[in-house]
């Protein structure tokens, strides 16, 4: 740019390709909200089916939770365990903790029941308690019962041994899964 | 007045003297009878659900707590009501806990439990005595439904047949040891102070744990 156009940017007369890209920001601003809603409507959500998003779904059948006690296993490391059996009407609250009658360390014995992680004891500041900390007493939070229901959305999760060892053309499995000197 | 009351003294005195024999006899047989039904049928009436839940107390604490529970609504739609679980069927010791239970109206009309906020201060202690009931009785209110001789365990999940077969057959332990709270929410049972015979649990107290911390601090493990 020159020094002599300079004053003149400030003044009433504006170049045609600036107000042109000018024109062209404000009809994006105004059309892509379009564009996002458009897009939607054409699609069925898994959870509402084709019901319209005026009505009201009709609600799913309640599932019956699996109560087999067997113990499923971890997708991932440090999962938290899944529930193998029911749990209504479990009460926990700041009165009682109905899992800890048979998961608390103590009734572990008594119960046979699969003890609560060592790692519930510590607090938050690393020391250890007596009793399970109360940042991990709403073991619900974490753990839940299953239901055996078809997921309504697809999941293509896969867990650290099938990533490592699908590219491989033996599909020995592996002792230790996320052993970095496996290859690829 | 006195005179008519001086009246039927002296036939109440010596009936036998005013009245043929034949009319005692069968008045106080039918007289009995009357009494009797009476009687029973104004027992029964304080058996009844409406009765127990005519209190506000009752209404709205413990009642309304049993409502989501298994207890009130349920697959089936077989349901106990109060007086299945709370007196005992059998008529003696009915009547024992019909009298045990008139401290009850003691504490309806000096209201010792009318707020909320008392009901939960004396919680424990009611439940403790309810406990005690059934823990002396061998769970006799839950057998009358839940009979021992009937339960096929192989119904049942891993986890109930594994304590059904070990524990209460031994007859190690009855139903109350480890079915507590299944009918309204429990009150909170400070650490120790639990029944001894049940597996029991510490809920962490927020005082517990501040007076627990120090120490805890200072030798980590």
């Amino acid at each position: 740019m020159s020094a002599r156009n300079a004053p003149k940017r400030n003044g009433p007369r504006v170049s045609a390709a600036s107000l042109r890209a000018l024109a062209g920001l404000v009809a994006l601003c105004f059309l892509s909200p379009f564009a996002w809603a458009q897009a939607p409507a054409s699609a069925t959500d898994p959870m509402r089916g084709t019901t319209p998003i005026t009505a009201t779904t009709r609600p799913p059948l309640l599932g019956n939770a699996v109560n087999d006690d067997v113990r499923r296993p971890r997708n991932y490391d440090l999962q938290p365990p899944t529930i193998p059996h029911r749990v209504d009407g479990y009460q926990v609250d700041k009165n009682f903790n109905k899992c800890l009658d048979c998961h608390a360390r103590d009734n572990t014995a008594f119960s046979h029941a699969i003890p609560v992680s060592a790692t519930h004891y510590v607090d938050r500041n690393g020391k250890v308690l007596t009793h399970v900390s109360t940042r991990r007493y709403f073991c619900l939070q974490c753990h839940i019962a299953q239901d055996p229901v078809r997921p309504l959305v697809g999941n293509s999760f896969r867990n650290v041994e099938a990533v490592t060892s699908q590219p491989t053309p033996q599909t020995a499995p592996s002792p230790s899964p996320a052993s970095p000197s496996k290859p690829k | 007045m006195i005179e008519r009351l001086r009246r039927y003294w002296t036939i109440i005195r010596r009936p036998s003297v005013h009245y043929s024999l034949g009319f005692l006899t069968l008045g106080g047989f039918i007289g009995g009878i009357v009494f009797w039904g009476a009687f029973n049928t104004a027992m029964e009436f304080t058996n009844t659900e409406t009765f127990c839940t005519g209190c506000h107390e009752m209404h709205d604490n413990v009642f309304a707590e049993l409502k989501s529970t298994i207890h009130y609504t349920n697959r089936s739609g077989v349901r106990a009501v109060c007086s299945n679980c709370h007196v005992p069927h059998d008529w003696t010791a009915k009547m024992a806990r019909k009298m045990q239970a008139s401290k009850e109206v003691w504490g309806k009309v000096f209201g010792t439990i009318d707020t909320p906020e008392k009901f939960q201060d004396m919680r424990l202690e009611l439940a403790r005595h309810e406990w005690a009931r059934f823990k002396a009785n061998d769970s006799l209110e839950c057998r009358n439904c839940h009979n021992y001789d009937s339960m096929d365990f192989t119904r049942q999940s891993v986890r109930a047949q594994s304590m059904h077969t070990t524990y209460l057959a031994s007859r190690e332990k009855t139903c109350i040891d480890c079915h507590k709270g299944i009918a309204h929410r429990l009150p909170h049972i400070p650490p120790g102070e639990g029944p001894s015979d049940t597996p029991g649990q510490v809920v962490p107290a927020p005082d517990r744990q501040a007076t627990a911390a120090p120490p805890a601090s200072s030798t980590p493990r």
